[in-house]
């Protein structure tokens, strides 16, 4: 894991230039100028905006302020997704900067959930960490550390404080030597051409002859559709892989040679044009990632 | 709130009687197909374990929120955990305004956008997945 280190934080430090714009048909009693926000990919929404909140509260008659949320292109956005697999999902192939639209009235109700306070936040995020562990390692890494080291995932999130995050992160991310990984590995797959929430199955690293699973491996036993046909001569879709404790790497097709292990700790590189190909996001369940 | 009889659960024929009411609880003559078909993945997608089209759980309370008398129910797989928190609290006949939290493996909330029928295949077992449903929050 030592070794990954530049690239853990190079992955933990993408950031996504963002404007912020409040919504039109918001009543303000004052001129709303736009905002400017590099928002880390591996955080979420409503944690990284109190600022942009602020900023237009300020011209806001407090009446007309309720609970804010966000919204690109028409598409609510959801702040318990990490902010790069929205951005990814919704946005990987605009301009820059992210043009987000601020709302303050009419929260879409079938489409969010409710983000009262930071600690609604957190609970989504340690759950989301609880789960990956229950797959990882039967919740036993997890519910062997203290509270105060839960606290100290957290805040390290929190307060984009990478060694503080990463201290405890680790021991999360390793296995007995005698193992070639995890008992199964973490993830989702999100695609734009589904209404639903994502897929997300069983996968062990190992295969049962002893080979490493490779990404590709993962691909073809749980979204085959994802997967362009051997030979076909089509490109195929693009793929993009998160996890702050674990990487992004995008463009992973054609090459389906990678191993999902260390995929987990691939950079993030520039975004690939995803041209009418269904984009399929994969992110370790890990927690936030982005 | 959803009111249509589709977000409802279906009752075995055997606690059928027991039901909250006629608009809670589809009648067991309903068909097994899926109430929409977009809420359904295409068959490409999910080669098995989607030809079962429910799945069966076990809905256990924690502390001291109100024990349900039937336990097990067959639930169709893209029901989200928003649902079933909906189904239990209407159930329970609690206040909307009542917080209801559900557990996996006592251990994690799933977030309410969350399938059932995801979380059966990760950590169902033996045939079912149990659930812990909790008015305060049981698990940090």
């Amino acid at each position: 894991m030592t070794d990954d280190k530049d690239v853990l934080r190079d992955v933990w430090f993408g950031r996504i230039p963002t404007c912020f714009t409040l919504y039109q048909d918001e009543i303000t009693e004052r001129e709303a100028e736009p905002y400017y926000l590099l928002l880390p990919r591996v955080s979420y929404l409503t944690l990284v905006t109190d600022k942009v909140k602020k900023h237009f509260q300020k011209v806001m008659r407090q009446e007309d302020i309720s609970e804010i949320w966000f919204e690109y292109e028409g598409t609510p956005l959801k702040w318990h997704y990490p902010i790069g697999l929205l951005f990814d999902l919704l946005a990987s192939s605009s301009a820059l900067p992210w043009n987000i639209t601020v709302h303050f009235k009419s929260f879409p109700e079938k489409d969010l959930l409710h983000c009262p306070s930071k600690d609604v936040i957190e609970a989504h995020f340690m759950s989301c960490v609880k789960e990956a562990d229950a797959l990882k390692h039967k919740s036993q890494v997890i519910n062997e550390m203290q509270k105060k080291d839960h606290k100290q995932l957290w805040m390290g999130l929190q307060n984009d404080r990478f060694d503080q995050f990463w201290a405890i992160n680790r021991k999360l991310m390793e296995y007995p030597a005698e193992e070639n990984g995890f008992r199964y590995i973490p993830f989702r797959i999100y695609q734009t051409t589904t209404e639903r929430p994502f897929i997300q199955k069983l996968f062990r690293p190992v295969a049962t002859d002893g080979q490493l699973h490779t990404l590709g491996d993962l691909l073809k036993e749980v979204c085959p559709s994802a997967v362009a046909p051997e030979g076909s001569g089509r490109a195929g879709p693009a793929a993009t892989a998160h996890g702050p404790s674990r990487s992004a790497a995008r463009g992973i097709f054609p090459d389906r040679g990678t191993n999902p292990r260390p995929l987990h700790r691939q950079v993030d590189s520039q975004p690939l044009h995803h041209q009418g190909s269904p984009i399929l996001t994969l992110i370790s369940l890990f927690q936030s990632s982005g | 709130m959803a009111e249509e009889p589709e977000s409802s659960l279906q009752l075995p024929p055997s606690i059928a009687a027991e039901g909250e009411g006629p608009t809670e609880v589809s009648p067991e003559t309903a068909t097994p197909e899926p109430p929409s078909s977009a809420a359904v993945s295409p068959g490409t997608e999910e080669p098995a374990g989607d030809t079962k089209k429910k799945i069966d759980i076990l809905l256990k309370a924690v502390g001291d929120t109100p024990i349900m008398k039937t336990k097990k129910w067959a639930v169709e797989r893209t029901r989200t955990i928003q649902g079933l928190i909906d189904f239990i609290k209407k159930f329970l006949k609690l206040v909307a305004s009542e917080q209801l939290f559900i557990y996996v493996n006592q251990s994690f909330a799933p977030s309410p956008d969350q399938e059932v029928g995801t979380l059966y295949e990760c950590f169902g077992s033996d045939g079912k997945l149990v659930l812990h449903y909790c008015k305060s929050q049981a698990w940090g």
